[in-house]
Order: structure tokens, then C-alpha cells, then sequence
């Protein structure tokens, strides 16, 4: 054999090897992720919803809608509905904005029933340590701004940063990362306001043992698209 | 390979060739996570347990190394390894793997991997390049180790906080020993004075044991190590 084909064999051979040691860990690490992406989201839940009253368990009416959506991002989006006595008070929404400085960045938000934000904050994200991460709710209070927004007040044009002539701060030395956080905002109460009734009435079909699947998916594929 | 000669690449690796303290390599994790104890301890024993593997997989592929495709296939192994033990934090550190965030994945760019690659795994034994493997992340995780521990006392009045998140249960804020703090311990430039302090502390311990006579007389510091040229 020629040293090209030589080396070209064992190039291959430890690809492969180190792809079947990568694949092995994914198989045996894929259920634990999953599960503590889904408890952290659970964790997080709750705080987009400040100053809400509802009964039971949000996670519990979730509602996986698939793309092509017309929400933020390509990834299916899933959606919890928050009840009050059977009346829908609030719905959350954990859409993926495509357009982070590093990937994209998985956002939650809480969105009243008519359409007011209730809070927002970031699932996952890739941004730049110290400048692009304080959208992050434990790092800045910038997520907080949103609070009681909606489409009208500020007028949808007024929906962009400041230094895009908005009225909506940003942050020193980021600016793609949250205009690609706003931008995921407007998308969602843009779409809100035309779907609300769907989101409580229609996703009931959606519903049930079969979503978490559908979901579980839509997670794993999220992350790896990340790698 | 005996016992003796197994200790003796530990000590190598821990202290006289330690890749943090002597060849200065991989500071930027080194500087960058370096806040407190549990995230240095966490991002070191991170490394140790690429380091090793990747002596390990490079010392038994040895053989097969031939010159002009060995740094793809040391990279090929590194991302790997790297790779299963950021999912590993992911399934079992998942707090753990939020704090580090990017630091995890950035292992693969730790050059005192691929230094040790090169410069050992790949002209020793499979056991020996364990051991070595094992000692330089020992060296290294302690570093990092240490340095959280220092700023982490400085900057944040605090020691072992959250410790919890490595070994499991309730949250604990360690023992808190003052309030508040000096910020500056927590910035970069507290982690190039605490590296430096390390640094200093270790050529003067060598210096005492070699020669004591000459520790009193306060001479310059002979520049011991010769480190690698082109350190990244």
C-alpha cells in the first residue's frame, strides 16, 4: 500500500473509533439531558410569570406547535397555557432566536392573555461571557424592561433598541445578541395577536401522551444543531 | 513499569514540570474560571480526565502515528474525549455545565493537551502516558483548584461556596468568612496576580530546598523553566 492510502486507512479507522465513542456517550447521556433540560425548564417557568395567579401545574398544558410556524426560529416551538379557574390567564412560549451573536439562543416568554408581557427570560444560550450573557435574568435586570409591554404600548415601529431608534435598552458592547432576543419578542406577540385563540382552544389535538415525544425531539435536535 | 517510576511521572506532572506553574500552559481556562474553588476543582478534574485519555488513546495508537497525520488524529481524539465529558457534565453536572458554559468545549484548545500528546503519549508506553497523563491534570486541576480557592476568598469573602453543585446536595453557600470583598480578585487581572503569586511561591519553595544557603542572600531568581516556544 502506498503511504497516502496508509495514512487514509488510519485516518478512517480512529474516526471511526472516536465517532463510535462520541455516539456511545451521546446514546447513554441523551435521556439524563433531556430530562434535565426539561427540569430546568420547569424551574424557569415560573418566574415569567411574576405576578400571575393560576392553578396547577403549567407544564401540564403544553402544546408542542411544529414548524412552519410563523413564530421565532425553525425549531418547534412549545407552548404552556396557564389556567385560573379554567380561564386562560397566560400563555408561555419558548421559541429559539436564530439570530444570537453565537447560535441561538433559546428564550421563554410570558405572554398575558391580552397580550402584555408577563417576563422573559433565557433558556439557552451560547453569547459572549461578560458582554452578550447578562440578557441572562441572574446576571442583568435587562429581561426585566419587557415586563407589562405589549404590541401597541410601545407602537410596533417603537419595538427595537435604543441605538436602532426604538425604545428598548441595550447593552454596552452587545448588540446582535439582544436585538436577536427582542426580535424573538415582537416575532411572538406579533404572532400571539393574530393565533390567540388557537393557542387555548385548537391545541388540545396536540396534547397528551404523543407530544412529549414530539418535544423530546425537537429538544435533542436543538442541541445538537448547537455542536 | 514500576511503582517508583509510576510515582516519580506523578511528581513530574504535580510539581517539577507542572503545566501551570512551570510550562504555563493553558492559562486561559486557567485565568478565566478560576473564580472560585468549585468551578476551578470542576474544569480541572474536566481536563484530568481528557488529559489522561488522550495519553492513553495516543500512546496505544502510537504505532500507527505516522508523522504528517498525527496532529489530525490528535485532534480527532481530543474533540472527542472533550465531547463525551461535556455531555457527561450535561447528564450529571447540569448547573455545573451552565457556570462553565463555553469552558468545557474550549478543553479541546487546552495546548497542555496536545503538548502532552506530542512531547510524551506518542513516544511512551500506554501505562506510562497514563501516569503522566494523570499527573500533569493532577498538577493542573490543583492549580485551578488553588487559584479558586485564593480568589474566591479575596473577592468574595467565601470559601467552598456551592460546592454542592459538584457533589451533590442541598445548596450551600460554604463558609462565608466576611462580606463583601475585594471585586478586583474576582476580574482578570485578580487571576494574573494570583497565577503570579503561584508562580513566584513555587520558584522560591525549589529554590530553598536546593540550595538554602543562597534563599537567605537575596539573589535574582535564576529563570528556571524553559517552557515551549509558541504557546498558545
Amino acid at each position: 500500500m502506498s503511504d497516502v492510502a496508509k495514512s487514509t486507512v488510519t485516518l478512517g479507522l480512529i474516526a471511526a473509533v472516536c465517532t463510535a465513542l462520541v455516539a456511545t456517550t451521546w446514546h447513554l447521556t441523551r435521556e439524563r439531558i433531556a430530562a434535565n433540560q426539561e427540569a430546568m425548564l420547569e424551574q424557569s417557568l415560573e418566574p415569567a410569570l411574576a405576578g400571575l395567579f393560576f392553578d396547577g401545574k403549567v407544564s401540564g398544558s403544553r402544546l408542542v406547535i411544529p414548524p412552519p410556524h410563523g413564530l421565532p426560529g425553525r425549531d418547534p416551538v412549545v407552548v404552556y397555557r396557564v389556567y385560573r379557574q379554567g380561564e386562560p390567564v397566560a400563555a408561555l412560549f419558548a421559541v429559539t432566536a436564530p439570530d444570537g451573536y453565537a447560535g441561538p439562543i433559546r428564550v421563554l416568554i410570558g405572554v398575558s392573555f391580552d397580550g402584555g408581557i408577563t417576563g422573559v427570560r433565557i433558556l439557552e444560550h451560547r453569547e459572549t461571557p461578560g458582554l452578550g450573557d447578562r440578557i441572562e435574568h441572574d446576571r442583568s435586570d435587562w429581561v426585566e424592561q419587557f415586563v407589562g409591554a405589549a404590541i401597541g404600548t410601545p407602537p410596533l415601529a417603537a419595538w427595537r433598541l435604543k441605538r436602532d431608534g426604538g425604545e428598548f435598552d441595550q447593552l454596552t458592547g452587545a448588540s446582535v445578541t439582544p436585538r436577536a432576543v427582542l426580535g424573538a419578542i415582537r416575532g411572538t406577540l406579533t404572532w400571539y395577536g393574530e393565533h390567540r385563540d388557537e393557542v387555548f382552544t385548537e391545541g388540545d389535538r396536540h396534547a397528551g401522551q404523543d407530544d412529549t415525544e414530539v418535544d423530546r425531539h425537537g429538544d435533542v435536535d436543538d442541541v445538537d444543531s448547537q455542536r | 513499569m514500576s511503582r517508583g517510576a509510576f510515582l516519580d511521572e506523578l511528581r513530574t506532572g504535580l510539581w517539577r514540570e507542572n503545566p501551570g506553574l512551570v510550562q504555563l500552559l493553558g492559562l486561559c481556562p486557567l485565568l478565566a474560571v478560576t473564580t472560585s474553588f468549585v468551578n476551578g476543582l470542576s474544569l480541572g478534574v474536566a481536563t484530568l480526565a481528557v488529559l489522561t485519555a488522550s495519553n492513553a488513546l495516543v500512546s496505544a495508537t502510537r504505532h500507527w502515528l505516522r508523522p504528517e497525520i498525527r496532529i489530525p488524529i490528535y485532534v480527532l481524539i481530543i474533540a472527542s474525549l472533550v465531547t463525551c465529558v461535556e455531555l457527561v457534565f450535561k447528564a450529571w453536572f447540569p448547573t455545573l455545565d451552565r457556570t462553565l458554559g463555553i469552558f468545557i468545549p474550549l478543553i479541546v484548545t487546552n495546548c497542555a493537551i496536545v503538548a502532552r500528546a506530542e512531547v510524551f503519549a506518542s513516544r511512551h508506553g500506554v501505562l506510562r502516558s497514563i501516569a503522566d497523563g494523570l499527573g500533569m491534570g493532577a498538577g493542573f486541576a490543583l492549580l485551578l483548584a488553588g487559584l479558586g480557592l485564593l480568589r474566591e476568598f479575596i473577592g468574595n469573602g467565601s470559601l467552598f461556596a456551592r460546592l454542592d453543585l459538584l457533589v451533590g446536595g442541598d445548596a450551600s453557600d460554604g463558609l462565608t468568612l466576611f462580606d463583601g470583598g475585594w471585586l478586583l480578585a474576582l476580574l482578570p487581572p485578580g487571576a494574573f496576580f494570583a497565577l503570579a503569586l503561584a508562580v513566584a511561591g513555587k520558584n522560591e519553595l525549589d529554590r530553598r530546598r536546593h540550595d538554602p544557603r543562597r534563599a537567605k542572600a537575596a539573589r535574582p531568581l535564576r529563570r528556571r523553566n524553559t517552557g515551549i516556544a509558541g504557546r498558545t
